[in-house]
Formats: C-alpha cells, sequence, structure tokens
C-alpha cells in the first residue's frame, strides 16, 4: 500500500493502518528510546507511551512539515529524553553523555528481527568515529544541525557534508 | 535549481532527520512534489536510518503494541474491521443483510419444495383412494345387478325349485337348486355346504333314476371367492335329481358315491 494512503486512513483511526506503521518503524523507534533510556523496561514503557500518543495526536502530523518517519522520530527521541529528565529515572548521566549508539549494537544477541542483523550491526560499528558521533547526534539524539556543530565543534556546513558522506556509508552498508 | 547540487549538499539527509526548520521543512516537500527523484533520495536515506536505528533495539517490539492495543482499549483482531471507516461498515452491513436474505430465500425455497412434494403425495394418496372407492362402487353395484338378477330367477314361476339335503358325510349339509327349463340354466345355492378342503372342489350332478346315471354339469372351481354362494351352470338334460359330490380338482368322470354331500329329486310338476 503507497504510505500517503496509510498514513491517512491512520490519522482517520485506522487501527490496521496504524498496526501496519507499528510494524514499518516501531523497531526504529525501540533503538532510539533504547539508545537515550539504555534500560530495557523503561525503554518499553517509552515505546507504549510514544504509539499511545501518536495515536491520540496522529491527525497534528502534517506532511509538508516532514516525513511521517521523522514526525515519529521526533516523539520518541523526546518522549525518551523527557523520560531520562523525570524523578524516577535513575541512570547515570555521565555514562549516557559517553556512550554512542555503537556501544549497544554488538551486546543485542536477541534481536531477531532479521538474520543478518548481528553481521550488519558490526559493519555499523566499523563505521568511522567521526560518522559515528554525527549519526548519533542528529539521529539518535535529535539534535539541530547548529547544535551539532557546537558540540562537534566544527563549523556548521561540516556537520551537513559530513552527514551526508556517513549516510552515504550507511546506505552502502545496510542497503546493499 | 539544480538537482544533483541540492542532494549532494546533504540537506535531504537532515530533513530525515528532523534537524531543519518549519520553512526548509515546506521548501524540500514542495520540491519533492516537483522532482520525483529527490522523492526517492529521500526514501533511500529514510530507508538507510530506519536500518540504523533499528538495529539500536534491544529486542523485537512486536509484542508492546499487545499493550498499545490494549491501553487504546482497541477491539480484537477478529471484529477490527467492522470499527473502522464508516463506509466500510456500511459495505459489510449490506453484505450480510445480502447473505441473510439468500439464506431466507433459499430456506424459503426448500419449505416450499417439500411443502409441494407434500401435497403432491397427498393428493396421489387421494386419487388412489378415490379409484379404490369407485372400484368399490362398481363391485356393489355389480353385486346389486346379481342380487336382482338373483331376486328375479327365484321369484320366476318358470322355475323349479329343488331342495338337495344333507347325506350321511355331511347331514347338516343342505343346497337348494332353481332350475330353469327354458334357459337351461340351473342356479345353485351352495350356502348350506363347508368349505371344501385344499386340492378338492365340488361337482354338480344331473342324475336320472331309471336307470341312475349320472351327468356332470361341472365343477365350482370358485367357491371361495364367491361371496354369497350361487352359482350359475348349464343344463340341458332331463334331470329327475340333483347331487353334489366332493371330488379331487378338475372333477372326476363319476361320482364318487363315499363323498355324496346332498341329494335332491325334482318334484314332478
Amino acid at each position: 500500500m503507497q504510505l500517503d494512503l496509510l498514513i491517512s486512513k491512520f490519522q482517520q483511526k485506522d487501527e490496521n493502518a496504524f498496526e501496519t506503521l507499528y510494524n514499518m518503524y516501531s523497531t526504529s523507534m525501540h533503538g532510539v528510546i533504547y539508545n537515550i533510556v539504555r534500560d530495557h523496561n523503561i525503554a518499553e514503557e517509552v515505546m507504549q507511551d510514544v504509539f499511545i500518543k501518536a495515536w491520540h495526536k496522529s491527525e497534528s502530523y502534517d506532511a509538508t512539515k516532514g516525513r511521517f518517519f521523522t514526525w515519529l522520530l521526533n516523539i520518541s527521541r523526546n518522549a525518551a529524553i523527557d523520560k531520562t529528565r523525570s524523578k524516577g529515572f535513575k541512570n547515570n548521566s555521565k555514562n549516557l553523555d559517553a556512550e554512542y549508539f555503537v556501544d549497544i549494537l554488538p551486546s543485542q544477541d536477541d534481536l531477531n528481527n532479521s538474520t543478518d542483523a548481528i553481521g550488519v550491526g558490526k559493519f555499523i560499528s566499523l563505521l568511522k568515529q567521526k560518522c559515528i558521533e554525527v549519526l548519533e547526534l542528529l539521529y539518535f539524539k535529535g539534535y539541530t544541525q547548529k547544535e551539532a556543530a557546537e558540540t562537534l565543534e566544527i563549523p556548521i556546513g561540516t556537520v551537513k557534508t559530513r552527514n551526508r558522506n556517513c549516510i552515504n556509508e550507511l546506505r552502502e552498508i545496510v542497503l546493499n | 535549481m539544480d538537482i544533483k547540487t541540492y542532494i549532494k549538499s546533504g540537506i535531504l539527509e537532515l530533513y530525515v532527520a528532523g534537524a531543519l526548520s518549519d520553512k526548509e521543512n515546506r521548501e524540500i516537500y514542495d520540491a519533492m512534489l516537483k522532482y520525483p527523484e529527490l522523492l526517492e533520495e529521500v526514501l533511500n536515506i529514510e530507508a538507510a536510518v530506519v536500518k540504523l536505528t533499528a538495529h539500536a533495539a534491544p529486542s523485537n517490539s512486536k509484542h508492546i503494541f499487545t499493550s498499545v492495543k490494549k491501553a487504546l482499549s482497541f477491539t480484537d483482531n477478529d471484529t477490527k474491521v467492522t470499527s473502522l471507516l464508516p463506509p466500510t461498515r456500511k459495505t459489510i452491513w449490506f453484505n450480510y443483510t445480502g447473505w441473510a436474505a439468500a439464506v431466507l430465500l433459499a430456506v424459503g425455497l426448500l419449505w416450499t419444495l417439500n411443502k409441494n412434494e407434500a401435497l403432491n403425495t397427498k393428493v396421489s394418496t387421494i386419487t388412489t383412494d378415490k379409484e379404490f372407492l369407485e372400484i368399490q362402487v362398481k363391485d356393489i353395484n355389480s353385486d346389486l345387478a346379481d342380487t336382482k338378477k338373483l331376486l328375479n330367477v327365484i321369484r320366476d314361476q318358470n322355475l323349479i325349485n329343488i331342495t338337495l339335503n344333507g347325506q350321511d358325510v355331511y347331514p347338516e349339509g343342505y343346497a337348494k337348486v332353481y332350475w330353469d327349463k327354458s334357459s337351461e340354466t340351473v342356479y345353485l345355492d351352495l350356502a348350506g355346504l363347508p368349505k371344501p378342503p385344499e386340492g378338492k372342489v365340488y361337482q354338480i350332478w344331473s342324475l336320472t333314476l331309471n336307470p341312475l346315471s349320472p351327468t356332470s354339469l361341472g365343477t365350482i372351481d370358485d367357491f371361495n371367492d364367491n361371496a354369497n354362494k350361487i352359482f350359475e351352470l348349464q343344463n340341458n338334460n332331463a334331470s329327475q335329481a340333483f347331487g353334489i359330490t366332493l371330488e379331487p380338482a378338475g372333477g372326476s368322470e363319476s361320482p364318487t358315491m363315499e363323498q355324496l354331500y346332498t341329494l335332491g329329486v325334482v318334484s314332478d310338476s
């Protein structure tokens, strides 16, 4: 089915469309959320909240403002970050800052969404450190171009081109 | 717009990341509608990022949807379809109604067929009954005609009436003979004789007395089938007496005198 149609049905509260979209994107959201909260139970809790929120706020998605995936990504990142700032959250914030998404890739022994998952994960973790940093900030953490430039202490334009090159490398790994 | 330069700038990667302003997002959206290769590039970037982030997932996330559904109090999978868009619901309602109507029609037709068959059977039964009754009426009419004829015979003045009395073999037996000389016919009333045993028949004899010589008038083969036990035989003899003997089926050449049941003499007239 066409993604646009699927999304518009989801916005009309079509439960089947919602489930299809969930199956398409939930693992990605789970990865992003888990990378931020670094706790299995909390990650699942945030996942639930994210998709319940997505259902209730489905009409707020506007295709002219960005991709549906990006919309969902924003909700997930914000929900996960909110969680880390909540009172009950016990993880050491120092650790969270220091670790990148690649640190959780090799440890995932129960991932079963595809047979070559571990193999591809290994290649992803072999990306240059410069790429790991920029992908982490832009996709996993939701930094703006400016925020990323400041954090990485590089010019704004460099963030753009470096990210472009890193995504090209990633595409080589995951899409071929 | 130089599409290739635009793609190479890396803005589309930032677009997928959600790192651009609303204004920039809108520009890219409009450009994608215009240039399909931009959309294509965005889809590829998005696919790569979907895979990248998915690899960071600690476990399968399918089961989480169950609790999401529960929290949103979705209906079960089976009935989910009915709670969707109103047009869908309408279609299904129409479908059900259609099927229900079809089933009702089929049941109705079957019922009618059954009813029709039952009625046909009834009609056929009644027809048979009617035919049977007609046969009975015919038989009764025929019997009535026979009886009337018999009555006329008995009342006939020219008729000679002979009573045959029971003999040694069967003393309580008797028979009556009505002899119409003009039509050379004898009518035998054998109601006073017992049913002949299996393989035996009554044989009727015309006798002349001096010298005693018997002439067979015939055997009564349908004794059991005749309800009023009146039998009709031809007799052109100058009979002086009549006798009835019990003989083997088919009759005998001469009467077996040991089996003489009744005997009667014609009175002079």
